[in-house]
């Protein structure tokens, strides 16, 4: 049992810190100086959420583990983050376009994680939506900007919403795992968040003018979540690792 | 043996490396000090899970004790509850306001997202102000400007 809520755990802190990983990507390249700010931010929020969960992960497993072992010492197939926030931060509408459909969600499953049997994983989740409704209020309020601003602004975020739109049907599909966390009381049912999740979404979509058309149906990429990458996890990993397999238990 | 009083006041000299204004007691970070027979420990509350200045503010209570002449000291953090800005003192969102900063204008229970929120100026007090970004220097603020004084400025969000 305790395994499985380690894979769990760390699946969870994947997700926090590849997207903090992406978005720190920013720092330093914003298109104004506030944005460049505030994406740092939110990749310091998410990178801090990521580390309460990997050394939660450290305690549960013992030994000689610790909060680094699985950032920097894991390979592509052992980390279990979604694909969606592994996807390479393109231009400023597509960076928004990303962050927009997974603030959202985290926003909608830390408020039903919060109530999970596993009281360390609840505590989280209670101190990180704090974060994550402002970084959801943040995503949305470009989506509405960029949609409400010039013709140029308009078109290059829906283009950005297109793109990535297929990337969100695997947040709210369970695997084998998650169905036996949600067995045992741990994880939310993430098919359950989907309505609320999409109430959000449409109606910032209409306050920008802006409109989702499904082109895919029901088919999405997935697999992240059981380890099957795109190309791009192994670039970040290359740069994310790359002290630490080059010098081997190197410190600060 | 050190009563606890005491060991308030000497934090009273500890703080926040972001915003020097603030002591960890103006914070509200601070939840419990545990004083047995041959050690001390002070539990403190991370404020935002990323905050880089967490560690700082440990060391610094470690040395500030050490330095008053106390040993066996630990730091230990607490996640839960979670911090909340309406733990900040009275006299802490005073000082904030001297310094420049608009202190946090809510109880989170009231207005979670800030919605509508009217921040006032915390150099001419003026209520025409709007919101720039949503982060500001940190992530425990956001950036306004005041169009009546035309300064800018930070405001400490609810959290």
């Amino acid at each position: 049992m305790t395994d499985k809520l380690v894979s769990y755990v760390l699946q969870l802190a994947d997700n926090s810190l590849i997207y903090g990983h992406r978005l720190s990507e920013w720092t330093g390249h914003g298109p104004q100086l506030e944005v460049d700010m505030a994406l740092s931010n939110i990749a310091l929020d998410s990178m801090g959420a990521a580390r309460s969960l990997y050394q939660y992960a450290a305690e549960l497993e013992g030994g000689d583990k610790t909060e680094d072992s699985y950032p920097y010492l894991r390979d592509v197939l052992q980390f279990k983050n979604v694909l969606l926030v592994e996807q390479p931060n393109g231009n400023f509408a597509d960076t928004i376009a990303k962050s927009f459909y997974f603030d959202c969600f985290q926003f909608h499953f830390y408020t039903a994680l919060q109530n999970s049997k596993d009281k360390r994983l609840a505590e989280v989740a209670a101190k990180s939506l704090k974060e994550v409704a402002y970084h959801w209020r943040y995503s949305k309020g470009w989506v509405i900007k960029l949609g409400d601003g010039t013709e140029e602004s308009k078109e290059k975020m829906q283009t950005a919403l297109n793109a990535f739109w297929d990337y969100t049907g695997e947040l709210f599909t369970p695997t084998d795992l998650e169905n036996e966390m949600l067995q045992e009381e741990i994880a939310p049912k993430i098919e359950d968040l989907k309505d609320a999740w999409q109430k959000s979404i449409d109606a910032a979509l209409e306050e920008a003018g802006l409109s989702i058309t499904d082109t895919t149906g029901p088919w999405h990429h997935a697999g992240g979540k059981n380890g099957r990458h795109s190309e791009h996890l192994g670039f970040i990993l290359a740069e994310l690792q790359f002290v630490q397999r080059a010098y081997p238990n190197s410190e600060w | 043996m050190v009563d606890k009083e005491t060991i308030y006041s000497y934090l009273e000299n500890v703080c926040d490396p972001e915003v020097p204004v603030l002591t960890v007691l103006d914070l509200g970070i601070v939840r419990e000090v545990l004083i047995t027979e041959d050690a001390i420990a002070v539990k403190i509350t991370p404020t935002y899970s990323g905050c880089p200045a967490m560690n700082t503010i440990a060391v610094n209570i470690k040395f500030e004790l050490l330095a008053q002449g106390l040993k066996n000291i630990t730091v230990e953090e607490v996640l839960s509850p979670p911090w909340t800005t309406d733990w900040m003192s009275d006299e802490g969102k005073r000082k904030l306001t001297e310094f420049g900063i608009a202190p946090p204008q809510y109880k989170i229970k009231d207005n979670p997202l800030e919605e509508d929120a009217i921040i006032p100026c915390p150099r001419c007090t003026s209520k025409n102000t709007d919101l720039v970004s949503q982060f500001g220097s940190t992530s425990c603020k956001a950036l306004y400007k005041c169009k009546d004084c035309l300064e800018p400025f930070d405001y400490f969000k609810c959290y």
